[in-house]
């Protein structure tokens, strides 16, 4: 696999997520291997339904009651998963924060912006009031709220929905954390404010050696931001690599589909995008063999009978695939 | 360049002053409140009831268990300084419907208090932590559920003597049990909202999830079911009383004066009215606040 310096911050191996319902057993994330090293910036990218937010939910205690998570996830060499809840609230919110993907939610309806931001540096920071506040204004002016002062004594309600967002990723910046996992962060941001935040990310990684996980379906993003991609399909790692080879050369079927399905600027008018045909495969029941082989136009018999490994093909990249493109077929 | 900076600080102020600060749910909801005019009449009146329960009897020269043998069940008058007549054994009417209003008023804030704690803390946790602790919670309280209350506090009286302490621990340790499945319904509706979600994230602990983040936001519900209950307490208060079971004399209730006026209601139908009147109309009170409070708790229901 790829190298990495020691001190990764994150660190998963065969991680497994599966829920246990009326229907049977579902798997959600299937023997998930990643590396997150400081100040890197990985993307992880796929389908909705594909695994990407529950596997990092359940590094973080987070999964809903009827899932479990097995394998190994560590933090700075620690392992997390079956980790006390008082444990692994030191943890959490101080030194791995999470953007979750809802702004509109995810604030506690009856607290100011000001009282919510204040409640998490009292408490991993044993700060005053005086001094949490403080702090407060100085992150919401760094994720560029106007008037930061006034917003404080505001009520969520009472914010758009932009703002809401960027006070969720400013309350995740507020203990400085060594890792910052990111679900789908600037969904509700005009593109001037996303690319602000973005900014913000890329310096808070190169200054503060800030792990960054992004997970999204911008792949533009993605390009403009992260080091390294990982695609995700059905639960699996199907490729990753860094982020400029794998756009410039998709190796499995499905990055490929991805890219081409992206929606480009200088698209002639009235062209069809591309689109990946079918959907992704029922996670109660998945197909043997490769989980994308249906929808897949380059299937041959192999994929069927056969799961294809995850096979480093370079320097690091990794694709899961018998027929690759940039192979003769 | 000048000038254009001027007009943007102008414009800068103008904005700073028109905005107010931040109005919460709760200054919201008073404001629907106090809108309301049924709700706004019926804290007046019930707060001239609490007044003339606290003050009346330093205004009126009698005391509540003297006994006038010369004046016994008197109608009302204003020349005998008896306001409210007096009742069949001569004592004054006014003074004991005011002692009766403490009694009524006191068993509905202390039963409701204690309804309100045990309920709201122990449904928000059994609600807030699921599976099989809320389980064993919610069927604990479905067995004190079919536990008979009637004979649950006869059996009291009879252990300990009739005691007004007792109607309040009676009255209290049945009424959190509607409380506690009301709460334990809500917290379960609101522990699986994102916002709880994100404080789990932020390494908030189970503890300060459930008082900071799960019961203010099923205090909507739990105020209005509370204004429910007061009525619901004085009217078993009331009926224990009716009952022979509740304060004890010469002490009395609005449940004990109803109670004797009923005997005397074809000769001095005052000593039923009056008592009765009081008790109906703080009924009443309660009924309206509860009702604005719901409307203005929940304004997308109307």
């Amino acid at each position: 696999m790829v190298e990495h310096p020691v001190t990764a911050v994150l660190e998963m191996n065969g991680l497994t997520v599966r829920f246990a319902t009326p229907e049977g057993e579902v798997s959600a994330v299937n023997e998930l291997n990643l590396l997150v090293g400081p100040g890197e910036r990985l993307a992880v990218v796929g389908e909705s339904g594909s695994g990407k937010s529950q596997a990092f939910l359940a590094t973080l205690g987070l999964l809903a009651r009827n899932g479990a998570a097995g394998g190994d996830v560590r933090f700075h060499g620690q392992p997390l998963l079956g980790l006390k809840s008082a444990a692994l609230n030191e943890i959490r919110g101080a030194r791995i924060a999470m953007v979750f993907q809802d702004p509109m939610t995810c604030l506690t309806p009856h607290l100011t912006v000001g009282q919510q931001l204040a409640e998490v540096l009292v408490l991993h920071q044993r700060m005053d009031k005086a001094a949490a506040r403080r702090r407060a204004v100085e992150v919401l002016e760094q994720v560029r709220i106007p008037e930061a002062t006034k917003r404080m004594d505001q009520y969520p309600h009472e914010l758009s929905g932009g703002m809401r967002q960027r006070v969720m990723i400013a309350m995740a910046l507020l203990c400085e954390p060594e890792l910052l996992i990111a679900d789908e962060p600037t969904t509700a941001l005009d593109v001037t404010v996303q690319a602000q935040i973005l900014a913000l990310f890329e310096e808070l990684c190169a200054q503060r050696a800030m792990g960054l996980i992004l997970i999204t379906h911008d792949l533009g993003i993605v390009a403009g931001l992260c080091d390294r991609v990982v695609v995700m399909y059905a639960g699996r790692i199907v490729e990753q690599g860094a982020v400029r080879d794998l756009f410039r050369a998709p190796a499995h079927p499905y990055t490929a589909g991805l890219l081409r399905s992206t929606p480009q600027l200088d698209q002639a008018y009235g062209e069809a995008l591309e689109t990946i045909p079918g959907q992704p495969p029922n996670l109660q029941a998945l197909p043997t063999g490769c989980a994308f082989r249906d929808r897949c136009a380059r299937a041959v018999a192999r994929c069927a009978s056969e799961r294809p490994r995850l096979q480093r093909t370079g320097e690091g990249r990794a694709v899961a695939c018998f027929k690759p493109h940039g192979e003769v077929m | 360049m000048v000038h254009l900076n001027k007009t943007s600080d102008g414009m800068a102020n103008l904005v700073e002053t028109s905005e107010v600060k931040g109005r919460s749910l709760w200054a919201d909801a008073r404001r629907r409140l106090l809108r309301n005019k049924a709700a706004v009449a019926s804290m007046i009146i019930l707060a001239l009831i609490t007044l003339l329960a606290i003050f009346g009897p330093l205004v009126s020269p009698h005391p509540y268990d003297e006994i006038y043998w010369d004046v016994m069940g008197i109608p009302p008058t204003l020349e005998s300084a008896h306001w409210f007549g007096t009742d069949s054994i001569g004592r004054d009417l006014f003074v004991r419907t005011m002692y009766g209003a403490r009694v009524s008023l006191m068993v509905a804030l202390l039963a409701t208090t204690v309804s309100l704690l045990i309920g709201v803390v122990y449904g928000a946790t059994a609600g807030y932590a699921g599976g099989r602790t809320d389980n064993l919670m919610m069927r604990f309280v479905d067995i004190m559920y079919s536990m008979p209350f009637m004979f649950f506090v006869i059996i009291l009286m009879v252990i300990f003597g009739r005691n007004i302490f007792l109607i309040f621990v009676a009255l209290g340790a049945v009424e959190w049990l509607t409380m506690a499945r009301i709460v334990r319904g809500q917290a379960l509706n609101v522990k699986n909202k994102e916002f709880i979600e994100a404080a789990v994230a932020s390494g908030v602990s189970t503890g300060a999830i459930i008082v900071r983040h799960v019961i203010p936001n099923v205090l909507g519900p739990v105020i209005v079911y509370l204004t429910l209950t007061i009525p619901q307490v004085i009217l078993i208060e009331s009926f224990l009383s009716f009952l022979g079971l509740g304060v004890q004399e010469p002490l009395t209730s609005w449940g004990v004066l109803i109670s004797d006026g009923a005997k005397e209601m074809e000769t001095a139908p005052w000593m039923l009215v009056i008592p009765a009147a009081f008790l109906a109309a703080t009924l009443f009170c309660f009924n309206f606040i509860g009702d604005g409070l719901r409307d203005a708790l929940d304004p997308k229901d109307r």
